[in-house]
């Protein structure tokens, strides 16, 4: 450090300021735990059931899913662009891998391929429809918010059509995998889950590919000045986003049993709303993986709780519509930044 | 003349014709950056003002302040004797004063019609009258002899015809003192005649008017008084008949800072340095036949306008932009088109031209930026070990003696000579061999432009080849050859030790 620089340059740069704004970052990163530890401690009060250790699985079970949709609408967010379609591709990719192994007796297409074609053909149906996501935005240079808004009525047309909007169940072992195979107590699903955030946190703070998503979010023309291939990058998080996005789907389909022809129908705005409550910038360029967590976390405790405090199910989407926004402005507060 | 007429006048009786706008002692910072100091101008009704000064002298700033857009920190505006409205009062203020930017300010695709009366359409029983808003529209248009069809979506405007709707539409709102930043720019000779004769004849009709150029030769033949700004400061106000050429080049130039080890009058560059760089009838989007050399240890300038293509010579050599014929070739390897990673791989360092749009990702931190060009050789297999991206970071911190608190903080809280002392770490973190810097010292205080330019002098000394593309003398005293552009050509090429005043008047093409 260049301390020894005159006191009036010193005097320039406010070290006042400068450790206000690491502050701020910080407590930006961990606004959500005292919201989360607030809700623990209601739900402690409320249910006795709610802490015990059934019930901490079932909140890690049914949160997977969504924490790995939302893992990969952060990545793309984080690199500054938009994708809709995610909630899609949570439904289409699983019931297209299952279409291509049932006979046509149970609604598939009759190809009858064997199974692990079509856990396959699950995660390359969400890299394909990333790609193409990808070349729209990036190549057409088309607006993100359209193309994938598009691509996800396109996907959502195309499964119900497939299926006459009848359910798909009675499926191969391996698509249930995900959810009935488990591992010190949690199903594969949520270990899924947590490595991929490990990974992705990681590869974020300490990989050049990580710190280059920041650059392009932050600001693209600099990212670029500086070498970094940003078409191809961003390409590439679209095409990971769709395969997280399937791999999603493929753990719903596991806790389901079975796939329905509305799955992942306006899940997208929990998506987001988990996304922005865990500090991920919609401008693109800021935001955390722990934070992205703790905004799936604190979703699902509500929704856990909301079932356990037995409000009539009709009313249950209008509640956890309200604690999302009160979430939002919890964490506008508590760390002082905007969410824009 | 008119304006042996008006200068007269004023010199008779000083006391009896009140300014249409005057101001005194404006001061303007923006953080550690001094726009204006104590600057002043009075602007005398019916005339034709001229404001020059180089860029950075406080033009723009005083036009903002003039414009009611911003309010200055200390100082006062008036308006024919009486104090400015309110910055918030826009609509005393349109009633005032207008600016017709070079950029323009009408909506694309709404008619002409519609674009003189934006939110204030004439209305019939609370509803929007659109044949109150045509009729009127064209009232206005005849009664300032505006030959434009009323109907035509105003982006399908020529440059021409849309610089004298937006003089109507200021005109409609009462406004009698009009601001023209730049008209001539976009125009080509037999426009900028018409344009004249319009201002002459609105002058007639009683419209006062501020008139920016770059153009001095135009000052001259428009307007009747001058004001030179330079360095934020108020250097001369007068008739032009006044101030000839040479005093007013001499205005505009002054004194300029003189950092003595930076200058490269005196040195010579030895002729068998191995050549570094060598561009060959190079041809882009805005510029032509552009041939050069440099050798190792030997530093080129490229000075000429903003928009002489000098800034896409230097985006192409860094791979920013693209060229469309000719050749880049740096030590001995040819340079694919519009590639940086391209460029990076041959060593060519390059700080951009603006550092908030291509030099820095303001919400990362100084060490994410600095070392945003080698993070692929910080760790095994792309991963960055932290304690070598900090390590080169303060290496880079130390060597350019950035003023932060360390690696960590973010660079949007460093005063601008501090950030672009970042964009330099950048541009220096992959050892390159050439470097191109546009503009590097824009907008940084005396103590960075000094410290900016000793890197510089130092760079050179390790035998980098360094072009350096700039309107700044100070970042050209620098060079040993500086070659000037304009209309994307090279047009003269001054050794090291020319005087400022030549180099200027040949950049600013009289």
């Amino acid at each position: 450090m260049s301390v020894s620089n005159s006191p009036m340059t010193m005097a320039q740069t406010r070290p006042g300021a400068y450790y206000g704004k690491a502050m701020v970052a910080r407590v930006r990163e961990l606004a959500l735990l005292p919201a989360l530890l607030v809700l623990i401690v209601i739900g402690g009060l409320v249910s006795p059931v709610f802490l015990s250790q059934g019930n901490i699985t079932t909140i890690l079970t049914s949160s997977a899913a969504l924490a790995l949709v939302v893992l990969a609408e952060s990545l793309i967010i984080i690199t500054g662009k938009f994708d809709l379609s995610l909630e899609s591709i949570y439904g289409f990719a699983p019931a297209l891998g299952a279409m291509v192994i049932l006979p046509a007796a149970q609604f598939g297409f009759g190809f009858e391929l064997p199974t692990f074609v079509g856990i396959l053909c699950v995660l390359l149906v969400g890299a394909l429809v990333g790609f193409i996501n990808g070349f729209m935005v990036v190549r057409l240079r088309l607006n993100a918010f359209i193309v994938t808004l598009a691509m996800l009525i396109i996907l959502r047309g195309m499964l119900v059509g497939a299926t006459s909007g009848r359910t798909l169940f009675d499926l191969p072992p391996a698509f249930y995998g995900l959810m009935e195979i488990t591992f010190i107590g949690l199903p594969l699903a949520v270990w899924l889950a947590a490595l991929a955030f490990l990974v992705a946190g990681i590869v974020l703070r300490y990989h050049r590919l990580g710190r280059a998503l920041y650059a392009i979010g932050g600001n693209p023309e600099a990212a670029r000045a500086a070498g970094i291939r940003v078409e191809r990058i961003t390409w590439g998080v679209y095409v990971l986003a769709g395969v997280l996005a399937a791999l999603g789907g493929l753990a719903i389909t596991g806790y389901v049993g079975a796939i329905s022809a509305n799955q992942g129908n306006g899940l997208i705005f929990t998506v987001f709303a988990a996304a922005v409550i865990g500090g991920i910038s919609l401008d693109g360029g800021k935001g955390t993986m722990f934070g992205a967590l703790t905004g799936v976390l604190l979703l699902g405790v509500v929704s856990n709780l909301l079932t356990l405090a037995q409000v009539p199910s009709f009313w249950i989407q209008a509640i956890y519509g309200a604690i999302i926004l009160g979430s939002l402005m919890v964490a506008r507060f508590a760390s002082g930044q905007s969410q824009e | 003349m008119t304006d042996r007429s008006v200068a007269d006048g004023r010199a008779e009786r000083p006391s009896e014709v009140v300014p249409i706008v005057e101001a005194i002692g404006v001061s303007k910072r923006y953080g550690a950056t001094v726009a204006l100091a104590d600057a002043r101008i009075r602007v005398m009704p019916g005339e034709s003002h001229a404001l020059v000064g180089r860029n950075g002298a406080g033009k723009s700033t005083l036009v903002g302040i003039l414009t009611g857009l911003r309010a200055p920190d200390s100082g006062e505006i008036r308006f024919s004797g009486k104090p400015a409205p309110p910055v918030a009062d826009r609509e005393v203020w349109r009633k005032l004063v207008a600016c017709v930017y070079q950029h323009s300010t009408i909506i694309p695709d709404l008619t002409v019609a519609e674009n003189l009366f934006v939110n204030r359409q004439p209305t019939r029983n609370g509803l929007i009258s659109w044949s109150a808003v045509r009729r009127q529209a064209r009232d206005v248009l005849d009664r300032w002899n505006v030959a434009v069809p009323e109907d035509l979506r105003a982006g399908d405007l020529k440059v021409e015809a849309r610089q004298l709707v937006e003089i109507a539409r200021a005109l409609s709102y009462g406004a009698r003192f009009i601001i023209l930043d730049e008209p001539t720019a976009q125009l080509d000779g037999d426009e900028i005649k018409r344009l004249f004769v319009r201002i002459r004849e609105l002058q007639q009709q009683g419209v006062t008017f501020l008139f920016i150029s770059h153009h001095l030769q135009e000052v001259y033949e428009i307007c009747q008084a001058v004001t030179v700004l330079r360095d934020a400061r108020h250097i001369v106000s007068a008739p032009v008949a006044e101030l000839p050429k040479d005093k007013l080049i001499e205005a505009m130039t002054g004194e300029q800072v003189h950092f003595g080890f930076a200058d490269a009058a005196g040195r010579t560059v030895p002729p068998d340095a191995p050549v570094a760089l060598e561009v060959k009838d190079l041809a882009g989007d805005d510029f032509a036949g552009i041939s050069f050399t440099i050798r190792r240890g030997e530093v080129l300038g490229i000075s000429g306008a903003t928009s002489s293509g000098r800034i896409g010579v230097a985006e192409a050599i860094a791979g920013l932009g693209p060229f469309t014929g000719g050749s880049v070739t740096i030590n001995g390897k040819s340079l694919r088109p519009g590639s940086v990673p391209a460029a990076l791989a041959l060593g060519v360092g390059c700080v951009p031209k603006s550092r908030h749009k291509q030099g820095l990702v303001l919400s990362q931190s100084v060490a994410d930026n600095t070392t945003m060009t080698i993070s692929n050789s910080l760790g095994p297999a792309g991963f960055i070990n932290p304690r070598r991206r900090a390590e080169v970071t303060r290496r880079s911190i130390d060597d350019l003696g950035v003023v932060t608190e360390g690696p960590e903080q973010l660079v949007s809280s460093l005063s601008g000579g501090n950030q672009q002392k970042v964009v330099m770490g950048r541009a220096l973190a992959n050892d390159p061999s050439v470097m191109v810097l546009m503009d590097p010292t824009a907008g940084v205080d005396v103590k960075s432009k000094e410290a900016l330019l000793r890197v510089v002098e130092n760079k050179r000394r390790e035998g980098k080849a360094i072009l350096v593309v700039s309107g700044e003398l100070e970042d050209l005293r620098t060079c040993d050859r500086v070659l000037v552009m304009r209309h994307g050509g090279v047009v003269a090429e001054h050794k090291a030790g020319w005087s400022d005043n030549a180099l200027v008047a040949s950049i600013e093409g009289i």
